[in-house]
Order: C-alpha cells, then structure tokens, then sequence
C-alpha cells in the first residue's frame, strides 16, 4: 500500500508554548490597543497631551493649591486653588437653606427615613418590597411633610358660604365629606349604568378618599413641630424635594397622559395631545414664571398659594407632558400581537396595560425615563428665578458674602456644585443601567 | 389534482365529530366589513355548530384571517350579525369581554407574552379575568402544559423555547381558560417544516375531545382527516363548502379547482 506514505500519526502531543512577549500582558495590551498603527500612536500621544495639557491644572487647583481650613477670607484672598474652607463653613446653608438651626434635626430625620425607605427598595435581592412601597410612597410623603412644614394646618374651608356655617375645622371636614359622597354616588351612577358591579368600583374610590381623609386629619393635628415657611427652606433640601416630587408624581400622570394620547376615544385623545403639546412647547423657565407671577393675578383675592407649592405643581405637570412622550415610545415599540394575545383572552383594557403593555413598554423606555430624570434634576435649579434657593441657588447667594470674598469663593463654589450634580445623576444613570441589565437577564 | 391524498404529514386519523344539531355556537348572517373603501368580507353567511370542526382556506388576501378574528372581535364588522354562544357582538364592552372569555384563540406568530414566564403566561387569564385562585389556576396550567407535553418549561420564558414549543404553550394557554370554541389563525405558518407535526398533533388531540374548532390553515392533510367541513374563501366570500372528501376530490367551482392544483400537487 503505497498510499500509507501520506498517513501521519502524532506520536507525542505538543506542549503550549508561551505566547510572544508582544501580545500579552502590559506590552501587549498597548500594543493592541494604543499603537496597533502609526496613526493610532500619534493619536494616543496626542490625546494623552491633552489629557495632561487639561487636567493637571484641574487637580493643582482643587487638590494641591486648595486652601482646606481657615476661620474667613484672609486664607483665600490669595489663593489660587480651591477655597474648601468656605464650602466648609456654608455646607450647613448648602444643605437646609435658612431653615432654622433648631429645628434642622427634622431634616435630616426626612432625610434618614428617605434612605431607609429607598435603599432596600433599590436592591432586588431584599424581600417585603410591597411593605416597603407603601411606606416609600404612602407614608414617607405625609411624615415628611408634616416634618418639614411642622403640620398643624387650620382648615376652615371656603365653599360654604360664612352665612351657614361659620369657618371651622368642622364646615372643612362637612365640604369633605359632601365632596366625598358626591363623588362616590356618581361613580356608583356610572357603574351601575355600565353594568358593573358597584361595590368594585366604588370601594376602590372610597379607600382612596378614605386615606385623604386620613391624611388631612393628620396635617391638621399639632405634632408641637415648630411651623417652617416653605420661604425659608433652601439648599439641597429644596432641590430634593422639588426634583423628588417631581419625578414621583410626573410617573404616573405621565402613563395617563401616554395612554390617553393613544386612546381610542377621541375626546380624550385629544386633551391629552393638547395637555403634552403645550406644556412640551413652554420654557420651564416660562412654566416656573407664570406659576410664580401670574398665577395670583388669576386667583380670589385673599386666597394664597405656597410659592413652593406652585413651582411643584407647575415642575410636576412640565415633566409629566415629557414623561408621556418618552412612555408612548414604549408604547408604540409593543407588537400589535401583544395587545390581540391579551384581548383574545379576555383581558380589559386596563387588565392588558397593566399586566401586558406597561410592564413590557416601561423596560424598553428606561434609558429615556431616567434621561429626563436626570434632567429633571438639574433643571431644579431655574427655581431660582421665582426667589426660591436650591442648592445652587444657596450656593450663588453665598459666594457674594463679604465674609468669604475672594477670586476663587465663586470658582469653588460652582466646582462643588457641579461634583454633588454630577454625583447624583451618575448614580441614576448606573443604577438605570443596572435594572436594565436585571431586567434583560431570562428573557430572549 | 388526480391524487388528492397529500397527507405530507403521518397524522393519526380521526373519527367525525359528534355534531351537535341544535347547539349553534357561531352564527353569522350577512357578515360584511370594510377597511377604509376595501370590502373584506362580502355577505359571509357560516354557522359553526357546537362540536364542529372547520378548516378555512383560500389564497393569501381572502378575508379568511379577518372573518375568523370576527368572531373575537379582535375585527369590527360594520354589517350584519355575528352571535357566539349565544351573545350578539355589538359594540357593548361587556359583551365582548364575555365572548372572548369562552373563545379561546391561536395566533400566527405565537403572541405569548414575552417578560412571563410560560407558567405565568397560562395563569394570567383565569386568574385576572376568572378570578380563580392562583393555586387553582397552576394546577390546571400544569395540566395543560402537560397535554401539550412541555411541563418541565414552565419556568423558562417563551424566547428560550422553540417555535414549536411556544405555538403548544400558546395553545395550553387558550385551554386555561376553558373555552367553548377554539379558533385557530393560520397556527403552523410561522414554523419550521419539523415543527408542524407537533403542533398539529395538539391539534388532533383536541379534535379527539370533541373541541368546536375553526382552524384557518393551509395544512390541506389535516383538513383531510380532521375537518368535517371545508371552506374555500377569495375576494372575501365563500365561494365553495363541502365535507373534505367532496372538497378535495370533487370542487365545484373553477376558482376552486385553481387553487387546490396549485398547492396539491
């Protein structure tokens, strides 16, 4: 068998050899990756340049040349670095604003209980997260409202004319209860009209009103919390709360509103479109003015609104209308058959959205919710064009105290400013693309 | 078109059904529907009675698909008169919502639900709109799981499983709910060539329990040996019925004759 000559039969196997020096460990990694071509290596010592042209004299200022402790503006007034000890001295301002040093403990309370509240609710792993929502979005907001405001609220109301009732507690809880039973048999109206059994539309509704009542009461009630204007809050604690309620309230009006503009019926379709178009088509800034200035131009003569109050309200629906649109995204990225499988079965309309639609819709949007969080979050800071002081707001106002002036007072001052933005916005966008890389796991 | 026995696929024969002779369970009178200025359904005239099974064919933009989501109405028909066990569809919800309830239905392209798991996807209906206990409602999941023979996917979610498999899941998921009429639009379409027999099997398990059925499909040897009625659809009529015997050795009308030489060969 001449053939045999060709055949070849390994007789030792081979031994891995070490790769050449050039493609592994420190040397080859640049290789690969910064001078794999010349023109890669001209680019690399160029961007490196920059690199160093840019952030040497960054670090110099806020580290090396940084002025750390002094009592006032003699250790800054020559400085050229940073002058932390004036971000030291105000943090206190930073933070609470001139919400008075008594009384800040109810602060920082808020503050602990929001942690407690949000931090397991953050991580999967941790069990009870319907305890926990309730406690995240049906107690934390009363408690840290009485909290922050000190509570003790007087209701008189005003819809009963002064000649029947005089203004008391008791004419508010007897609007209430009115209120309450009007809204009531109107529902029970239409359910009956629609055909549907009563007690499941009206119970719901009378939970609901049944917690408000509740909470008034509550607000109503004298903790023996000292009373804090709303005028007197400022720093963090303003953009906190106007960027938290913000965001918690825009949510769900927001899926509303992305629902109604895909809606069947035209009516509602139609205030929908209307609603999202012209609070999309406003400055905020504009929202935030008209709110402030305008709004009382409008009301009853006597009756006052917190400046607060309507800068959250007017944030609150501002983000609402952006909300809808990136929501609707989602919703428009769901395949019909989705919907035709949940119909088929017998599912109603809100059954579907709930169980179906949203659950499916809302995942794919999280880049673009948590983007106009973000948003949302920086944009806090126009507050201070209707005299409220956010953070930033603190931190301006500060920089011109005669105290503290000097050359680099306001440079310091927006440096930090920037570090605690960013800080929070990055860690929304991480945490964002961790749920995301959750959610993506199992599926597909 | 001489041998008509095309039976591609070995499936096990099937006695004819027990027709009942009083219990309709579709009728429809004069169906007609538009989209836009397209007339879809023309005079559509069917009566399904209870424990028939129907196999509609007929070339791709013949209505067959609208005229089956019809009697669902996943599709509005603008004239005439569509009852489903009993309940006249119009434009009350709650009716509609009844309807759906006890016709089950099998989709193209699956339509489970994708961030579910396969067991979550058969509770969600008898839990959600039939109130069942979420025990009660695995248990009979598990069982119909089993009837298609998938139970050890009840924990993965439908993108793990192959197209076979989900059509099955899809069909378990319909029986949950317990339905009166199964309807099936166009079932083994989407799949690979090695995955119809499974799902057709399924389907002639329910044929064997004496399930009312209306299957558009274009699986001419199911219809053969399952159907007891064939119905050839174009420009949105009926243009010929027959028992499949009839239909398939015997088509009357010329645009039948066309269409069965060009799919039998």
């Amino acid at each position: 068998m001449s053939v045999t000559t060709d055949t070849f039969v390994r007789d030792d196997l081979l031994p891995a050899k070490a790769p050449p020096r050039n493609t592994v460990g420190v040397v080859g990694w640049l290789r690969q990756n910064l001078f794999s071509t010349p023109l890669n290596g001209v680019m690399t010592i160029i961007i490196l340049a920059f690199i160093v042209w840019t952030v040497t004299p960054f670090i110099r200022f806020t580290l090396i040349d940084a002025v750390w402790t002094g009592p006032d503006r003699s250790v800054c007034a020559t400085a050229t670095g940073a002058c932390w000890a004036y971000v030291k001295a105000y943090l206190p301002q930073f933070i609470y604003g001139r919400y008075p040093i008594g009384e800040r403990w109810r602060v920082d309370l808020v503050f602990v209980l929001l942690l407690i509240g949000l931090i397991p609710m953050l991580i999967p792993r941790v069990p009870y997260k319907a305890l926990n929502a309730i406690f995240l979005i049906g107690v934390f907001p009363v408690v840290a409202y009485i909290l922050l405001t000190g509570g003790h609220h007087q209701f008189v109301g005003s819809l009963i004319p002064s000649s029947l009732m005089a203004p008391s507690p008791l004419r508010f809880a007897v609007q209430y209860a009115v209120f309450s039973a009007v809204i009531l048999g109107l529902l029970a109206l239409y359910a009956r009209l629609a055909g549907r059994p009563i007690s499941r539309t009206t119970t719901p509704a009378a939970m609901i009103l049944g917690y408000i009542a509740v909470i008034l009461v509550l607000v109503s009630l004298d903790f023996g919390l000292v009373p804090v204007e709303t005028a007197n809050w400022g720093g963090l604690l303003v953009t906190l709360v106007v960027a938290i309620t913000g965001m918690v309230a825009a949510f769900p009006l927001g899926i509303l509103l992305a629902l109604g503009r895909r809606s069947n019926m035209p009516v509602v379709s139609l205030a929908s479109t209307i609603f999202i178009e012209v609070w999309r088509g406003v400055p905020l800034i504009t929202v935030l003015f008209m709110a402030s200035v305008m709004l009382p131009l409008f009301l009853p003569e006597g009756v006052t609104f917190d400046k607060l109050l309507r800068a959250l309200i007017g944030v609150t629906l501002f983000q609402a209308a952006y909300m809808a649109e990136t929501i609707r995204g989602g919703l428009q990225a769901i395949p019909r058959g989705q919907y035709e499988g949940a119909m088929a079965l017998g599912l109603g309309y809100w059954q579907m959205m709930r169980k179906i639609i949203l659950p499916q819709a809302l995942r794919i949007v999280i880049p673009g919710i948590v983007g106009s969080f973000i948003s949302l979050f920086k944009d806090t800071t126009l507050v201070i064009i209707i005299g409220l002081y956010d953070f930033l707001g603190q931190i301006q106002a500060s920089a011109n105290d005669a105290k503290w002036a000097s050359p680099v007072t306001g440079l310091t001052g927006y440096i930090f400013a920037a570090m605690v933005f960013w800080a929070f916005c990055f860690a929304m966008s991480r945490y964002a693309a961790f749920t995301e890389r959750r959610l993506d796991r199992g599926r597909r | 078109m001489s041998d008509p026995s095309i039976a591609i696929i070995d499936l096990p024969s099937v006695p004819p059904p027990l027709v009942s002779s009083t219990d309709v369970a579709v009728e429809m009178v004069d169906v007609n529907k538009w989209y836009g200025e397209f007339h879809v359904l023309r005079d559509i005239n069917l009566t399904v009675m209870r424990g028939e099974r129907i196999v509609i064919c007929g070339p791709s933009g013949s209505g067959k698909s609208t005229l089956i989501r019809c009697i669902n109405r996943l599709e509005e028909h603008q004239k005439g008169k569509i009852v489903v066990d009993g309940k006249e569809l119009t434009n009350d919800l709650r009716k509609i919502d009844e309807v759906r309830r006890e016709v089950g239905m099998v989709f193209q392209h699956f339509n489970l639900f994708p961030h579910l798991t396969i067991l979550e996807n058969c509770t969600l209906a008898p839990i959600n709109v039939r109130r069942m206990p979420k025990r009660e409602a695995e248990e009979i999941a598990m069982h119909y799981l089993n009837r298609v023979k998938i139970p050890e996917q009840a924990n993965k979610y439908p993108g793990q499983l192959s197209g076979g498999q989900q059509q099955r899941v899809a069909i378990a998921r319909s029986l949950c709910m317990n339905p009166r009429v199964m309807l099936f639009d166009e079932p083994t379409s989407a799949l690979d060539p090695e995955m119809i027999k499974e799902v057709l099997d399924v389907m002639v398990g329910l044929a064997l329990e004496g399930m009312t059925m209306v299957c558009v499909t274009h699986e001419m040897g199911f219809a053969r040996q399952v159907a007891n009625r064939v119905i050839f659809m174009d420009g949105g009529q009926i243009i010929e019925q027959n028992d499949p015997v009839s239909f398939f050795t015997n088509p009357q009308h010329e645009r039948t004759k066309l269409f069965l030489s060009q799919i039998l060969h």
